[in-house]
């Protein structure tokens, strides 16, 4: 008796597909139909609000990208993905190689764990709230800035056009990179003490271990986390919508708050689809770099 | 300079690094805790005070014995503890065939649900809006329920999948050998040893939907639907900033992760890991 299903059988060749038709079921109601929906909502105009919309072909996208606003939210994504993900790995990388540091003791590495892991359990409603008691004007952040003089006036942080960007950005790193250092903790623990011994034999100092045995050992982690990390932090919308909710006039809006206000604040339902399906698309991009690289190392 | 003394300089500058570090990971948490026990004209003292004088549980009392808040909780509680059940049981359903079946599409559902996970909620939720009234679940348990797994499951059934290779397939052929089924393997063998999987499977899941925010701002409407992560948002609107008692319901609405975290750390972080690096 094996367990590969016969061909013949009709009742065995389904066998596999009956296991697996509660996800399938959910995934094709829940995330095929609604795709093909928002797809086919981009191309007619004023759906929803009205009863009867028009076909307009790509009217709806050609709208959106030749709005400045929408530019605008383009510049202030990248910039807030990009920058997260950089910071993201570099601290994350930090902190990973100083927990995994040999001349620690073991209870000393867990404690330090703890507190480093801390800023992954809070959800982001929590964050937003928090961070805007921190950076408020009259806040503990100003409050340390004034004492070490870097800054004499009340700067507010989240309120001004000129700092709003930078500072969703900071809390964004300040909440991500937990992610990174576990698992590239897990990765470090993974390299074999060999490879650095025999490293020392050939006399190779610190720097050139990091160079040439750590980073090259951890680049498959590094690569994936990233993809990933660029894919979540391109849709992140609860973050930004509690703390600035996108302003002080759309300086921190982002892709996912732009096509939010558009579907529920202005009802534009048509156009909040073209954006929609145009965020779709970056994202199924960047997950088909990942899904191809992932196979490339299998 | 000496072996010891190089090796003992090493050592104060990584706990030098590491004390940096614990600041700044370190020190929002602990000042959302000191602001908790404070009474709200003392957020914003100049110079601040670290210790309140005034030390009390005002803000906690104040949230405890609110039936509307406490709502908050049995929601988020309920709708979280639903999703991680039926996340859980459908996943291990779905990896057991792509474990131990060879199918025609197992390539290509294997990579849809490894790519449906870059889907973004946004993308989804204006669909959704009309889709969950046709199917009458607006501003239901089911909205959130269902809307959820579409984002837990894929994790999910990769981790497990993964999980169930590691185990030999003689295993469930022993048992099918004495005449048990395919279901009856999976139960008695398969599941019991992947117990820690699942354990971890189900923190992340659960956490995904503790955290969750935009579905249960949009597809649920009455205040007694809502779960934690808005109530805590709606606090900001009610009263004119009660700090004290929004960093006390936050304290509270982390502690449900903050607990699994600490007591599965071992398990999630292994968990974790196995899932980014060789999913």
């Amino acid at each position: 008796m094996t367990l590969k299903s016969r061909p013949g059988s009709l009742g065995k060749r389904l066998t596999p597909y009956l296991y697996l038709s509660p996800t399938m079921v959910l995934m094709i109601i829940l995330m095929l139909v609604p795709i093909v929906i928002v797809i086919g909502y981009s191309f007619y105009d004023n759906v929803i609000m009205n009863k009867h919309p028009v076909f307009i072909g790509i009217k709806n996208y050609a709208e959106i990208l030749t709005d400045k606003n929408f530019h605008q939210t383009i510049y202030n994504t990248a910039f807030f993905t990009i920058s997260s993900v950089v910071f993201h790995m570099i601290i994350g990388l930090t902190f990973s190689m100083l927990l995994n540091s040999k001349l620690l003791h073991q209870t000393t590495r867990s404690i330090f764990r703890v507190i480093y892991v801390l800023p992954w359990v809070f959800t982001a409603a929590i964050i937003a709230i928090l961070w805007r008691l921190m950076l408020n004007p009259n806040g503990i952040v100003n409050y340390f800035l004034n004492i070490f003089g870097t800054i004499d006036s009340k700067v507010e942080w989240l309120g001004s056009r000129d700092t709003a960007l930078y500072a969703v950005t900071f809390i964004n790193i300040w909440s991500g990179y937990p992610f990174y250092m576990v698992s590239l903790l897990a990765g470090l623990q993974g390299i074999s003490i060999d490879l650095y011994e025999a490293a020392e034999v050939d006399g190779a100092n610190s720097v050139q271990k990091f160079l040439y045995i750590t980073i090259p050992q951890l680049k498959p982690i590094i690569v994936s986390m990233a993809m990933l990390d660029c894919i979540w932090t391109m849709q992140q919308f609860s973050l930004i919508w509690m703390t600035t909710g996108g302003g002080p006039i759309r300086a921190t809006e982002m892709l996912s708050t732009y096509t939010y206000k558009l579907a529920f604040s202005k009802y534009e339902f048509s156009q909040a689809s073209s954006s929609a399906v145009i965020i779709l698309i970056f994202s199924m991009l960047l997950a088909f770099i990942y899904v191809r690289k992932q196979k490339a190392r299998d | 300079m000496s072996k010891t003394t190089g090796r003992n300089i090493g050592k104060i500058i990584v706990i030098i690094m590491l004390l940096i570090g614990a600041v700044y990971a370190g020190f929002p948490v602990v000042w959302m805790f000191l602001c908790s026990f404070k009474p709200n004209t003392e957020i914003f003292a100049y110079p601040p005070t670290f210790i309140s004088d005034t030390f009390s549980l005002n803000a906690y009392r104040s949230i405890l014995t609110n039936s509307e808040k406490i709502r908050f909780f049995l929601n988020s509680y309920f709708v979280s503890s639903v999703v991680t059940i039926l996340t859980l049981f459908v996943s291990v359903l779905s990896a057991y065939s792509f474990s131990r079946f060879e199918f025609k599409l197992k390539k290509t559902l294997n990579m849809l649900i490894i790519s449906v996970q870059a889907v973004p909620p946004i993308t989804l939720l204006i669909p959704y809006f009309g889709l969950i009234v046709a199917l009458k679940l607006y501003n239901t348990y089911w909205a959130l329920i269902f809307t959820y797994m579409v984002f837990t499951l894929p994790y999910a059934i990769i981790m497990m999948t993964g999980y169930f290779n590691t185990l030999p397939k003689e295993l469930d052929e022993a048992v099918m050998i004495d005449g048990g089924s395919r279901l009856l393997a999976l139960w008695k063998v398969l599941i019991p040893i992947s117990i820690p999987g699942m354990i971890s499977v189900g923190m992340y899941t659960f956490m995904q939907a503790w955290n969750e925010y935009l579905f249960a701002l949009t597809l649920t409407k009455t205040i007694e639907m809502r779960t934690v992560p808005i109530g805590i948002q709606q606090l900001m609107g009610q009263h004119s900033y009660e700090w004290n008692e929004m960093m006390a319901m936050s304290i509270l609405g982390c502690l449900p992760v903050l607990l699994l975290f600490l007591f599965f750390q071992r398990y999630f972080i292994e968990g974790m890991t196995a899932g980014s690096v060789k999913s």
